[in-house]
């Protein structure tokens, strides 16, 4: 595969980082009215998120619904313009790019849906699916070498590459995530971000489309952003693991370390929910139930959003907002009571 | 103990333009009063189609109910006529649904539901009605519960509307609540709440409970039984101990070696299950699991094999279940 040239010459840093997320706000208006709309508020729906990816590692994006993890993928994707706040790729700041400068950089940036059923246009057969951004960024202008590249992807992704005259509705739902992965990688990606793209498939068939990212990461030298709910596989396939809760992290560090030793009371909670496949285990196992649920992005509590439901909160939780900080050697967290 | 609920040989048909799918293929289970069972399997298995034929759910046409028995207290339910059915529907056997947002009619107040339930079923007064309603919703832990009668279901969240569901269900006092797939649309956090409500209150009303669900980390955790199927077929049922310890289907070994272990340290890559699901219009003949087993023999495909005991109260549908033991999962 060849790599393309460089947009400007590539920063050497200690840590090789490809992507930084500095201070990332992402701010939607909420409209109300019918002909004549007035803001009536603001959802944060990212507020102040800042992180680094190093090139070839995974870090994974965990949280509930609604606490801001697609958004952050999407800003980083440049699909929406972040309110404030910098996405750095390879030293590039791609907030001061337009749209034609940011376009050769799309191709280094790929993204994997979580629905095989929705993201793939079912008017298209497969073989034109992954062979369109190729045509789009005029990769591959001729069209029997496009077909070539098309059907190598196909068994890349451990499809049989005669799919390629395939509609996706005559696929399953384990081979069509294939196809979109395909797709992702027709460009030479840098960068995939994978958002929930394992979710909708069935256990037998995820552990399947599991092990084909880690062999893809592993051939292609591939960094990626895992976005996902499902805890087991973030702590499966990634290096380092960061927690968000209403638009903000409130814990990052590497996958066994988070798992081993969370330390903020809302990674506690999130794993103790999550059930573990032992019958034996489940029974001696203290379940700590979270009371309450997520409080509007509108109107987030004061302080630390994590407060109202914390079963650590003191006085001073309600007033301050808690800083990411470094408790152990590259584990962060935003806990005031953490010591 | 007597059985609360038996199901025996249970066939389900879909007639599609593809061929008759065979959704539900001949699956016998019991049910004790109190216990609770999970049916896992992943998609198409014929789990929930399972379950709805229980309650004669099964939409006709394309569906139908070809053959069995489905006994509950003793009454064979296939037998029923349409009134008489529709007076075990929500009162003896009670359904919770995955969808907490379609489930409930958005036109009607949480309030009116819940009594309209009860008026129909038990009898009560419209005050009496009323009283219990406001009981039951302290019970699912809703607060301000004479506030929230008067809410309609989108004034709710998905846990919240998932609590209503589980209220609906206890108002008649059930024998057998089935909960399909009950919070899968729901966040781990809330899904936690939801599971234990259920546990806490089935186990001190003393009701039994089919949990239908594709989470393995869920059947550990609340199932005392498991039933395991795979295309329209149970091809292994046990305790939950010998299920998830002593596996002795391919099929269950697989699904277990699938999922990944938060609890263990990175690294090990995972053992998937090879190939794709079987297509239920074109099964081939015999264990339908075998293209995918990779302990497949020969005589495989000659002819379905039956369930048999590998151990007490644990049955296996593999010709190798004998041999299909802690050295030779091991190996593999």
């Amino acid at each position: 595969m060849s790599a393309a040239p460089d947009i400007r010459a590539r920063a050497a840093t200690s840590e090789d980082v490809l992507v930084e997320v500095k201070g990332l706000k992402k701010h939607f208006p909420v409209t109300q009215g019918l002909f004549v709309q007035r803001v009536i508020g603001q959802v944060k729906a990212v507020d102040g998120v800042s992180f680094t990816i190093r090139r070839g590692e995974t870090l994974g994006l965990v949280g509930e619904s609604g606490c801001g993890k697609t958004t952050t993928g999407r800003c980083i994707l440049q699909l929406e313009r972040p309110t404030a706040g910098e996405i750095v790729f390879d030293g590039v700041n791609l907030e001061k790019l337009s749209e034609k400068e940011l376009s050769p950089l799309r191709r280094k940036i790929q993204v994997i849906f979580q629905d095989p059923y929705s993201s793939l246009n079912p008017r298209m057969k497969v073989g034109e699916i992954i062979g369109e951004p190729m045509k789009v960024h005029g990769v591959q202008p001729d069209p029997g070498k496009r077909q070539q590249r098309v059907a190598e992807l196909l068994s890349v992704c451990g499809l049989n590459p005669k799919f390629a005259d395939r509609y996706p509705h005559e696929m399953s739902g384990g081979q069509r995530q294939r196809v979109g992965i395909a797709r992702a990688l027709s460009l030479d990606p840098e960068f995939i971000i994978c958002d929930e793209a394992v979710s909708a498939l069935d256990v037998s068939i995820q552990a399947q489309v599991i092990n084909l990212l880690e062999d893809l990461r592993e051939q292609f030298g591939l960094t990626y952003l895992f976005i996902a709910h499902d805890l087991s596989v973030v702590h499966h396939l990634c290096n380092r693991v960061a927690v968000m809760y209403l638009g903000k992290v409130v814990e990052l560090a590497e996958s066994d370390e988070l798992f081993d030793n969370p330390l903020h009371p809302y990674t506690q909670a999130l794993l103790s929910a999550v059930p573990i496949p032992d019958p034996t285990i489940e029974k001696t196992r203290a379940h700590q139930t979270l009371q309450g649920e997520v409080p509007s992005p509108m109107k987030p509590p004061s302080g630390c959003v994590f407060h109202p439901r914390c079963p650590m909160a003191v006085e001073s939780c309600k007033a301050g907002i808690p800083e990411l900080i470094e408790k152990r050697p590259g584990h962060w967290v935003a806990c005031t009571e953490v010591s | 103990m007597p059985k609360l609920l038996e199901v025996e040989d249970l066939r389900t048909q879909f007639y599609t333009t593809e061929g008759v799918v065979k959704a539900v293929d001949g699956i016998t289970y019991s049910v004790d009063e109190g216990e609770t069972v999970a049916i896992v399997g992943e998609s198409g298995c014929g789990k929930s189609v399972g379950a709805m034929s229980v309650l004669r759910l099964i939409p006709n046409p394309p569906g139908q109910i070809v053959g069995g028995q489905i006994r509950f207290q003793g009454r064979d339910l296939l037998t029923l006529d349409d009134a008489e059915i529709r007076k075990v529907r929500g009162h003896k056997i009670a359904m919770v649904f995955q969808e907490p947002m379609t489930s409930l009619n958005p036109v009607l107040s949480i309030g009116t539901q819940l009594t309209e339930t009860m008026m129909h079923h038990l009898g009560t007064t419209q005050q009496e009605a009323d009283r219990r309603a406001v009981e039951l919703l302290g019970m699912v832990g809703i607060g301000e519960p004479e506030r929230r009668l008067k809410q309609y279901p989108h004034h709710f969240s998905g846990g919240m509307r998932q609590r209503v569901m589980i209220a609906l269900a206890l108002s008649c006092e059930p024998r057998l609540i089935i909960a399909d797939e009950p919070t899968t649309a729901l966040d781990v956090t809330i899904q936690a709440q939801i599971l234990e409500l259920m546990r806490d209150l089935t186990k001190r009303m003393g009701v039994a409970l089919i949990i239908i669900t594709h989470n393995l980390g869920v059947v550990a955790r609340y199932a005392e039984r498991v039933i395991v199927m795979y295309a329209g077929k149970i091809v292994e049922t046990g305790t939950s101990e010998q299920i998830y310890h002593n596996p002795r289907h391919p099929y269950t070994i697989g699904l277990l070696n699938s999922v990944p272990r938060m609890d263990l340290h990175r690294g090990k890559r995972l053992v998937p299950i090879e190939g794709q699901p079987p297509d239920l219009t074109r099964l081939p003949p015999g264990c339908a699991y075998r293209p995918r087993c990779r302990w497949a023999i020969a005589d495989c495909d000659r002819a379905v094999p039956p369930l048999a005991e590998v151990a007490d109260g644990q049955l296996s549908a593999c010709l190798r279940r004998a041999e299909l033991d802690a050295s030779m999962r091991d190996a593999s």
